[in-house]
């Protein structure tokens, strides 16, 4: 709605706006928290959107992927009081900035996995189990798994994990020692695979992927 | 995008799209600090009703920040010293003339009537049925207090930066 003041109206300053922001975050816990809080990391692969219910990190989700549409997607299947709050994402946030300066440690903090149902959840579990610099193939995954012979499910589990890195299918090749398909850009997981066995991130658009 | 017509927007959406109109409805009723209570109230508010509601979101919003507002000045007026509303606030307007009075502390010199009529109409864009409705007077009798208040208003303010 627009002002039809007869006389001159101040805008409210992007300062004051973000700060009553920050205050109805604040507010917004216990009892009134939303069903999903979410924030952008800054990261080598561009900006990373993290998003967390009550019980955990829920999803996370790269630039390729739009933003809006994440956000609407979790308004549906979670709940739709989705509410950007980054200081309760700053956990999150410290853990991504040291995953990619080589930092080995799984993610510590909870994950919600709700988005993730039977089998491609049961897979997700064992990806869990996978560490920092370990790569598995998909078949190695399927037969870890109750149904050792559904190579092609666990290829769709990794596929549509609602929370990479943090969940680390970028870590499952092919048996051919290929890297196959990754949510976030099949060049991405090269990246992170190279992350992961020499300890830096090489840059975008770089010397050939040696895994290739 | 497969969302469905009923399904319902992210809340930050919402917050984004009319956090300046409940801002000017917060500011418009109630002074600066009671002001950014009551912005973080009416969000914290709607944001627990928001899977139920279905309708005008700004004006469902304008509504709970009444309220709030409404409240809070109830409150004022039955404090034994009423502090309310002094016109102490810094002039936003810019106007160097030396004079500290601009629009929200004109505002608050209003009658309540005068004052949430015009902050409704003026500053929330509400048509004067809903103004009405919203502080429980006729259609004409709001359109009358906005009157007078942007009256009031324009004296308060003269010399000041007024269309």
């Amino acid at each position: 709605m627009t002002t039809t003041a007869p006389f001159a109206v101040p805008d409210a300053d992007p300062a004051l706006l973000a700060r009553l922001h920050a205050r109805l975050e604040d507010a917004a816990t216990g009892d009134a928290a939303p069903d999903v809080h979410y924030r952008t990391v800054d990261s080598p692969l561009g900006p990373l959107l993290v998003a967390a219910t009550e019980q955990g990190v829920a999803r996370l989700a790269f630039a390729i992927e739009d933003e809006d549409e994440v956000l609407e997607s979790l308004a549906t299947r979670i709940g739709p009081r989705v509410l950007r709050a980054p200081r309760r994402l700053d956990p999150a946030a410290r853990w991504l900035d040291h995953f990619f300066a080589g930092d080995h440690g799984p993610y510590p903090g909870p994950v919600d996995l709700r988005l993730a149902r039977g089998f491609r959840l049961a897979v997700l579990e064992r990806l869990r189990e996978v560490p920092f610099g370990r790569t598995i193939s998909y078949a190695a995954l399927a037969a870890r798994t109750d149904a050792p012979r559904a190579v092609r499910a666990v290829g769709t589990a990794c596929a549509t994990n609602p929370v990479p890195l943090v969940v680390p299918c970028h870590r499952v090749v092919r048996s051919d020692g290929s890297t196959g398909a990754y949510r976030g850009g099949a060049e991405a997981k090269v990246r992170l695979l190279a992350l992961e066995r020499d300890g830096v991130l090489p840059a975008s658009g770089g010397s050939a992927p040696r895994l290739l | 995008m497969s969302i469905s017509e009923t399904a319902k927007a992210p809340f930050e959406r919402v917050v984004g799209e009319h956090g300046p109109l409940v801002w000017r409805v917060c500011r418009g009723m109630l002074d600066q600090h009671d002001a950014e209570d009551a912005w973080s109230e009416t969000f914290l508010a709607a944001m627990g009703a928001w899977a139920r509601f279905d309708g005008n979101v700004a004006g469902w919003l304008v509504t709970i920040a009444h309220r709030k507002a409404v409240d809070v000045l109830r409150a004022r007026s039955r404090a034994a010293f009423p502090t309310a509303e002094p016109p102490e606030v810094v002039s936003t307007l810019g106007v160097p003339d030396g004079r500290d009075l601009d629009l929200w502390a004109a505002l608050a010199l209003l009658p309540t009537r005068q004052r949430a009529a015009v902050v409704h109409h003026h500053l929330a864009g509400l048509p004067f049925a809903e103004v009405a409705q919203l502080t429980g007077t006729t259609e004409p009798a709001a359109r009358k207090a906005a009157s007078d208040g942007v009256q009031r208003l324009r004296s308060l303010l003269a010399g000041k930066d007024i269309a």
